[in-house]
């Protein structure tokens, strides 16, 4: 485990920076409480989220250049695409498969991200698959010589997919410019890490494709930004992959779906609570002196208020024509 | 006649019976009391005699199957010994076997024999198992006769008996119900437009005794007609539609039914594609259709697919026409007899052949406009033909 | 023009497209070399390492990562080595390839070529004989088409490689060497969705693809006195040529579908209920299929393999059978 020692300062990253950092991360958490309480409502018909894993989310993103260097999220990665660019409100549209979904046009089920403006790749459900292909986004910049990265994430459940292992073989054999970024909560829906792989780390598995890997601590932002900021800098400098395994902790069960109780002792679901990193980085902040209450409470207000604006928002926007399902099958029809 | 074998009550509280073993198949002789089938009931086995003499026509109960009594199990057709037909026609012949009291024809012939008003029950099949072919649907047509007109019991003198019933061909028949159709769904709307063809004529004068040599046909104002058509409606394709529940629907084709009169009526044979051919393509096109027709030769495709008409009313006198849109099409255009008259020309008066343009056209499609605009477009081409045009 | 057999012109074609679109990327295991039948020949040395690329043994790797590049603005041709090796990246063709563009609105396409020798009759036996295109014409999404001569192969490669879309390109490898035909010097495509009515009847319309389009043709030939049958080169198997198959139909009225695929589930049976459901009132006769019998594959064996393939006489007798009727 790779513990960072560094100041915020020496990573180059501002006051201004940690605020904004943390206000993604409580801007997430509060979405992801909205859109539970819509699902329970009967309202949303599905909901899958990335709570306890935001702050490995938006600490790794916010390296990145939105628009240039090529993002491919899975489905609990909202707190990498809020960072990227996407609003609120593009979540909530998600959320009730409208029209205006740019991810979709309501036609994935929510959170299968997607935007082409912002180089968001759209993805599907079967874990990893999106994997090669951020291999092969990353062969392409490397052959028309750009400067831009691409980071992959994933979690714990796709690193033993064929595709996980396919995709890194090639990425090390050609030296290619991304990043693989798995968040390990230790589930696979309910499955425990010690049924998905008989290594300790998942970071391990690097030396078996020629790159490097390194274990962080999720909940912690400089760690988590200081080594995406270093393994997109190798990408950049033509030096290859790296694989990033960011320990973070699932807080919710693993869809609406899921009821995690069946699963998870209360002590461990307890445990894990505890070891939320929201009110961890509020402490952190405020112990710098960087996080009054007045500031905390506005951040909180000006989170409410977003999630109220985007829930009304995309609840008062169009589905889409029925005869739109007939449409994008080819390009040649649009 | 028709004789049933029923299920028989076999003892006092028997209700119902099994068929255990059919002691007879369809199409034996059955000779009156001789044991039909065996049948099983909780108290006896017996075998059930035939009430008549005659051939085992029907089983209706198979073995293994439980009845009431009084259920007919079986239908004998009555016949006396020694009248023993062979082969009682009741297994389908090899081949499908088809559903009774249905002619056999594939769906192919059934649509031809359709399009031609035949009824098919009438026509004998010289196919394999029996089966109406194509062939014996066309040789039905070719050898209807009409039924002679029973001469009316002059019951009663009167009106009635002034009147003479033509009895009507299949083909008539068709054209009677297709013409019906299409006046009766389609609005008909009409327009016309006169076109100055004088140079047109100087051109066919000057061109039509070295055509007829080095062409073998006749050089007629119709091909230069159905080009002008085709040209328009190029320019005009809204014109070479017709109308569906669904929408316009728009023909990307052009297929031109040219209308020949034949004895038994009117028949619209159609030129494939007639905007890709010339002046000397389409009237060979037109002699070969109309050669066709006349001999009766028309087959199923040449006759299917028009996207447009051009009907010659020209060729007996008329002047102007009101012809009738065929179904499937959303106009028609008539060409009447080239006319010399007197036109205004400038201030002045002059001679001028002219030609009357008279389209029909679906209301529902189109309207003025557009088909006026067709009209135009074909009028100013005719008035463009003159004898620098090429025929080829 | 010039005469060249399916492997020269599939060969030549590839090194047009990629000489006049930068973006254009070949990628498979052993393609460098030339490919295991020869089909990249020649294109390393005039194109370098950075647009012909050796890929480690792992079809759904390939696929997967022709995709990513296709997203980012290449026009990749991904070579399976046998289409019979093509099912491990069946995810990713199917759930990833096909849909990418429907998911996402439009947002994103996938412009790419998967090609993959196919087809049986080299002693290939189970796994290096096999006809998968029926899987994939049932994807929506995906086009798959199937050229046999020299002709298509070169003008069916450039449609699919100037394509938006993910297109399967199957090559019956029994044509590679033993098919040869004029090949235009000039640019030209073939386009997808189009049939070819490879020779003109009036009694009976064929409908086939691949190698069998040959074997249609031969058999054709040999019934000429007895019947006039019309042969349609399928060409494209998704999307089909509706318009030709009908109007081959209307015309003479009775359809006979050869492929070499299997029986149950293969592409004639889509061929037949479009017929069924559009022409039913031109069918003189019932609308017939031959193709291989309902068995996992093409055995090793001589009589067995014989037993299963298509030939000449089994077309010639299905002809007779359904002209008799």
């Amino acid at each position: 485990m790779v513990v960072v020692k560094e100041s915020p300062g020496a990573l180059g990253l501002t006051e201004g920076d940690l605020i904004e950092m943390y206000y993604k991360v409580v801007l997430s958490r509060a979405l992801s409480a909205r859109m539970w309480i819509l699902n329970r409502m009967g309202r949303a018909p599905f909901a899958i989220t990335g709570d306890g894993h935001e702050v490995a989310q938006v600490a790794s993103a916010f390296n990145l250049k939105p628009g240039k260097d090529w993002v491919v999220p899975y489905y609990r990665d909202q707190g990498v695409v809020l960072t990227v660019g996407m609003t609120p409100r593009d979540m909530m549209l998600g959320l009730l498969a409208k029209a205006a979904d740019p991810s979709s046009g309501g036609r994935q089920m929510p959170s299968h991200f997607g935007h082409a403006g912002l180089r968001i790749v759209t993805g599907s459900s079967p874990v990893a698959t999106q994997i090669p292909h951020a291999v092969g986004i990353a062969l392409a910049s490397k052959l028309r010589g750009e400067k831009d990265a691409t980071i992959v994430y994933f979690g714990d459940g796709a690193t033993s997919k064929g595709d996980f292992h396919e995709g890194l073989n090639f990425a090390g054999v050609h030296r290619l410019p991304v990043v693989f970024f798995c968040e390990n909560n230790g589930y696979a829906i309910s499955v425990p890490l010690k049924k998905q792989m008989a290594i300790a780390q998942v970071s391990q598995r690097a030396v078996g494709y020629g790159f490097p890997g390194v274990t962080v601590d999720g909940n912690d932002p400089l760690a988590v930004y200081a080594a995406s900021k270093e393994a997109l800098e190798r990408a950049r400098a033509g030096e290859g992959p790296t694989l990033i395994e960011a320990v973070v902790q699932r807080l919710v069960p693993h869809s609406s779906d899921d009821d995690q109780r069946r699963y998870r002792s209360q002590e461990e679901i307890e445990a894990g609570k505890l070891a939320d990193p929201i009110p961890r980085f509020k402490a952190y902040l405020e112990a710098q002196g960087l996080l009054t209450a007045e500031q905390n409470e506005e951040i909180n207000k000006r989170a409410a208020k977003e999630v109220d604006d985007a829930t009304d928002f995309a609840e008062k926007s169009p589905y889409p024509e029925p005869g739109d399902a007939l449409t994008r099958v080819y390009g040649s029809e649009g | 006649m028709a004789v049933n074998v029923v299920m028989p009550q076999l003892g006092e509280t028997i209700t119902e019976g099994t068929i255990t073993r059919w002691l007879k198949k369809v199409g034996d002789w059955v000779g009156k009391y001789e044991p039909v089938v065996e049948v099983n009931t909780d108290k006896v086995d017996v075998e059930v005699p035939s009430p008549e003499a005659g051939y085992l026509r029907e089983i209706r109960v198979s073995e293994g199957m439980t009845v009431a009594v009084g259920e007919v199990l079986a239908v004998l057709e009555e016949a006396e010994a020694g009248e023993k037909k062979e082969a009682v026609a009741v297994a389908a012949p090899e081949g499908a076997a088809e559903p009774a009291g249905r002619a056999r024809a594939t769906p192919r012939v059934r649509k031809f024999a359709r399009d031609h008003g035949v009824d098919l029950e009438r026509v004998s099949g010289s196919g394999p198992g029996g089966r109406i072919t194509e062939e014996d649907v066309q040789a039905y047509l070719s050898a209807w006769q009409p039924p002679r007109a029973a001469p009316a019991a002059p019951e009663t003198v009167g009106p009635e008996q002034e009147v003479e019933i033509l009895p009507v061909t299949p083909v008539r028949r068709t054209i009677a119900q297709r013409m019906a159709q299409s006046a009766f769904s389609a609005p008909h709307a009409w327009l016309s437009m006169e076109a100055d063809v004088s140079a047109l004529v100087r051109l066919r004068d000057g061109m039509k005794e070295e055509f007829r040599r080095r062409e073998g046909v006749d050089l007629t104002y119709v091909p230069f007609v159905i080009k002008a058509a085709t040209e328009a409606l190029r320019e005009h394709p809204i014109l070479n539609s017709a109308w569906s529940e669904e929408g316009i629907v728009l023909k990307k084709r052009i297929h031109i039914g040219v209308a020949v009169g034949v004895e038994e009526g009117l028949v619209v044979p159609v030129i494939r594609d007639a905007d890709q051919l010339s002046i000397s393509g389409l009237t060979h096109a037109v002699q070969k259709l109309t050669d066709r027709a006349r001999a009766g030769r028309l087959a199923l495709e040449d006759v299917q697919g028009g996207t447009f008409t051009v009907n010659n009313t020209g060729a007996f006198g008329s002047q102007v026409s009101m012809p009738i849109i065929n179904p499937g099409q959303a106009a028609i255009v008539s060409m009447e007899a080239v006319v010399k008259k007197p036109v205004v020309v400038g201030d002045a008066i002059a001679i001028r052949h002219m030609l009357n343009l008279c389209l029909s056209f679906d209301h529902r499609v189109l309207d003025g406009s557009s088909a006026g605009g067709f009209l135009q477009a074909m009028k100013k081409r005719l008035e463009a033909m003159g004898p620098d045009m090429s025929l080829y | 023009m010039a005469t060249k057999t399916v492997i020269e012109a599939l060969r030549d074609a590839l090194h047009e497209e990629m000489q006049r679109d930068q973006r254009v990327l070949v990628m498979g295991e052993d393609v460098e070399e030339g490919g295991v039948f020869r089909a990249t020949e020649g294109l390393l040395g005039d194109f370098g390492p950075g647009r012909i690329i050796d890929t480690p043994l792992a079809e759904s790797m390939i696929v997967g990562v022709a995709i990513g590049a296709a997203l980012n603005g290449m026009r990749p041709v991904a070579e399976i080595q046998f289409a019979d090796f093509i099912h491990p990246a069946m995810d990713q063709i199917v759930s990833e390839a096909a849909r990418m563009r429907y998911r996402s609105n439009g947002a994103f396409s996938c412009p790419m070529v998967i090609r993959a020798p196919s087809g049986g009759g080299i002693h290939g036996a189970l796994y290096h004989s096999q006809n998968v295109e029926a899987l994939f014409a049932h994807v929506p999404g995906l086009k798959v088409v199937a050229p046999s001569t020299p002709y298509d192969v070169a003008g069916l490669l450039k449609a699919a490689i100037r394509d938006d879309d993910p297109v399967l390109f199957f090559e019956h490898k029994k044509t590679y060497r033993s098919i040869k035909g004029e090949v235009p010097e000039e640019d030209y495509v073939v386009p997808i969705g189009k049939a070819n009515v490879v020779r003109q009847g009036k009694d009976l319309s064929i409908f086939t693809y691949g190698l069998a389009v040959h074997q249609c043709l031969e058999a054709a030939e040999a019934l000429a006195q007895e019947v006039s049958v019309e042969v349609v080169d399928l060409r494209t198997l998704a999307p089909l040529d509706k318009e030709a198959i009908l109007e081959s139909v209307r015309k003479t009225g009775k359809a006979l579908i050869v492929h070499e695929d299997n029986l149950t589930g293969g592409i004639g049976g889509e061929v037949a209920a479009i017929i069924a459901e559009e022409a039913f009132d031109y069918l003189d006769g019932p609308i017939l299929r031959l193709a291989m019998p309902d068995v996992p594959a093409v055995p090793y064996s001589p009589p067995l393999e014989e037993y299963c393939l298509l030939n000449p006489e089994k077309i010639t007798a299905a002809i007779r059978k359904l002209a008799g009727y």
